[in-house]
């Protein structure tokens, strides 16, 4: 009886161990991406293109700002009038050249040229496996990758934006009032969620085509197609499946002109060029689109020149965020599920 | 308590539950059984090789062993957890070298390392000592700091242990250790094993197919054919239990250099008891073979042959038995399941150790 009452002695086989399981594995993924991402050639790239884009359109925005000085004295929002004035008669392709447009171009290239050789690159390499057999869950490795992306893009974007904001107030003389930067830091808050929607389908392409040159190829794809003639294509179905007679009435016109609106706002792209130019421009009191210049109509109507305060702003674009948060929920979880299925092996 | 169930164990001996251990596991991809009712137990502190020809499983139990992959059915425990639920737990406690391992190749080896330490809770100080002490180990330290895309496939095999022993494991699960390296570096690795076990006691279950390579490292084997283990035990024990009902002993003479004396010998060696077949030898130095049937008197023999030459002054240089290679082993084994059509394995009773190596 002496043997039953003795104590169950822990199995041999399983030594305690003193160390912890690491907590947050995605914070120790997250800080090795970043480094991995400052010494690579994309950071090049990535500062390259987004100098590019804050360059050219300041230069010219600079041009007209000095320009118009006069004018434009004690106007108000010159601050950030420097994000969204270009040069009138340099618009390439019908697109304004605008730090706020260019950004808005180059931020879906950057967010897939940071993340669509994510997975397969390491599945590649062959390091895959031996990540994954580390003590972390598989969603760290997702979303390690996704924060040290997002974490580096973020840097540099700020960095540029101070950079601008820097060169608006020395070489030009334009303070900001506290207003302003406020909507400029919104403004860049917006970009980095945009930033981090394309970083998202980056990561999907990653995990779902196994060759990362095809992945690079389907996320420019996709970049063209939804950015570059997104708009058009979307018109050009609409108006291919529904045909408005040309006699139609203003009111059949109007559903038609409704349709295509609202299709294209299911574009992340139109999201968030109506949500920066509300965010950058207090004249802005409606978010574009083909209604956009009915409410351009009614404005004009009233004659009252006016500037809605931040909150109004706000509340004109809180949709607009929250459907480019969703649509990067949605990305996102596709590109977790669709690992976690995965077989490790290749 | 003669039948020493677990339940009773459990109650009175210090329970000690092997570090590996499958009950029925079962992997099915669509129709195909990858793993089919696997019944695998890992003892502590041994090297167990699961040898079988790529595609027969191999790679799938390991995944499965890790939580890597999930399975269809059957239970598993290692190191005391179940890796589905617990998959944290195991991964914390066994170091895994992949088949084909892979390294970051723009980083050094030192860095690599540094990356699963971080990964494993460890840091700082703690850590770099833990890299140095598995760095030297592994006969690495001298390139530690040059790009891992520099190194050697052999190289980056002994870094790939050095990556699964830094989390200090229990248990070590090796893929394919030896695939794709020289022979050289083959002894080397197995060498290297077998001193992880007798320095830091911890139980090693490698895969391979290249059967003969790892033969002398392992202290039991499983063989492993279309998802099903096959045989299991120690290569004599196959020997004997897949063999044809047969042993050898190889003998070695010095100055049986002309045809009449090679005849003289092979003379008196035939009229051994239980000596089915000479086989001369095929050159000067090498050993003869003697074919003993049965393979039980083996041993018998052996006494035979001393006292023969003894008698007969014969300049014996050696004399010993050998067992089948892993290879012929490995054939039989399968043939012989691919036989016994309707039963999960061959029956289980373990032969007795016969014809045990003395090499």
């Amino acid at each position: 009886m002496t043997e039953a009452s003795a104590p169950v002695a822990e199995p041999a086989s399983v030594p305690v161990l003193d160390r912890p399981i690491p907590p947050r594995g995605w914070v120790v993924i997250g800080r090795k991406e970043i480094g991995d991402h400052v010494s690579s050639a994309r950071f090049v790239v990535l500062l390259i293109v987004l100098g590019l884009a804050a360059g050219i359109p300041l230069y010219l925005a600079a041009e007209q700002i000095r320009n118009l000085a006069s004018q434009v004295s004690g106007a108000q929002a010159v601050f950030l009038a420097m994000w969204v004035i270009g040069a009138q008669d340099s618009s390439i392709f019908q697109l304004n050249v605008t730090i706020q447009s260019f950004v808005g171009l180059a931020a879906p290239l950057l967010g897939i040229a940071f993340a669509f050789d994510a997975v397969n690159g390491e599945r590649s390499q062959g390091t895959l496996p031996r990540l994954i057999s580390q003590p972390i869950y598989r969603d760290d490795i997702i979303n390690g990758k996704f924060a040290g992306a997002l974490a580096v893009i973020s840097l540099v974007l700020v960095s540029v934006m101070i950079f601008i904001a820097g060169f608006g107030m020395i070489r030009l003389g334009i303070v900001p009032s506290l207003g302003e930067v406020i909507r400029l830091g919104l403004w860049v808050v917006v970009t980095i969620v945009y930033v981090g929607v394309w970083l998202a389908l980056g990561l999907l392409l990653s995990v779902a085509v196994r060759r990362a040159a095809t992945s690079a190829l389907m996320g420019l794809g996709s970049w063209l197609l939804l950015v570059v003639f997104g708009k058009f294509i979307v018109n050009l179905f609409i108006a291919f499946f529904i045909r408005v007679p040309a006699n139609g009435t203003a009111q059949e016109q109007l559903q038609v002109a409704q349709l295509q609106d609202f299709v294209t706002r299911l574009l992340p792209t139109t999201l968030y060029t109506e949500a920066s130019i509300v965010l950058l421009n207090p004249r802005a009191t409606s978010t574009g689109g083909t209604l956009g210049t009915l409410g351009q109509y009614d404005q004009a109507q009233q004659q009252i020149p006016s500037l809605l305060s931040l909150d109004q702003s706000l509340l004109l674009v809180w949709p607009h965020i929250v459907a480019l948060v969703a649509i990067m929920a949605v990305l996102f979880a596709a590109a977790y599920i669709r690992f976690m299925r995965q077989e490790v092996r290749a | 308590m003669s039948g020493a169930g677990r339940t009773e164990s459990r109650s009175g001996r210090i329970r000690t539950e092997p570090p590996i251990r499958t009950r029925a596991l079962t992997k099915q991809y669509g129709d195909l059984n990858a793993v089919d009712g696997l019944d695998l137990e890992v003892r502590p502190g041994e090297i167990f090789g699961l040898l079988g020809a790529n595609g027969a499983g191999k790679t799938t139990t390991i995944l499965m062993l890790l939580g890597l992959t999930e399975r269809t059915s059957g239970a598993v425990r290692v190191v005391g957890f179940d890796p589905a639920r617990n998959p944290l737990e195991v991964k914390r406690r066994v170091g895994y070298l992949p088949d084909a391992v892979g390294f970051y190749d723009d980083m050094t080896g030192r860095e690599n390392l540094r990356y699963t330490a971080r990964l494993n809770g460890l840091k700082g100080q703690a850590a770099e000592e833990k890299i140095e002490t598995v760095l030297d180990q592994v006969r690495l330290s001298d390139r530690a700091d040059d790009r891992a895309g520099t190194y050697s496939r052999g190289m980056l095999q002994r870094l790939g242990i050095a990556d699964a022993l830094v989390k200090d494991p229990t248990v070590l699960i090796l893929d394919e250790p030896t695939t794709a390296i020289d022979p050289i570096g083959v002894v080397e690795i197995l060498e290297m094993l077998r001193g992880l076990v007798r320095d830091r006691g911890v139980t090693i279950l490698l895969s391979s197919h290249l059967l003969t390579q790892v033969q002398s490292v392992c202290d039991r084997v499983g063989i492993f054919a279309a998802g099903k283990l096959v045989g299991i035990g120690t290569v004599p024990e196959l020997a004997t239990r897949f063999g044809e009902g047969d042993a050898h002993v190889e003998v070695a003479f010095e100055g049986v250099s002309d045809p009449a004396t090679s005849d003289r010998v092979a003379g008196f060696l035939a009229a051994i008891p239980d000596v089915a077949e000479v086989r001369r030898a095929t050159s000067l130095l090498a050993p003869w073979t003697l074919v003993v049937r049965p393979p039980d008197s083996a041993i018998r023999v052996r006494e035979a042959v001393l006292a023969v030459s003894a008698r007969e002054g014969l300049h014996l240089t050696s004399i010993r038995s050998v067992v089948a290679s892993l290879d012929e082993i490995y054939t039989k084994a399968v043939r012989a399941a691919g036989l016994a059509s309707g039963s999960h394995r061959p029956s289980g009773d373990r032969p007795a150790a016969g014809g045990r190596a003395v090499a």
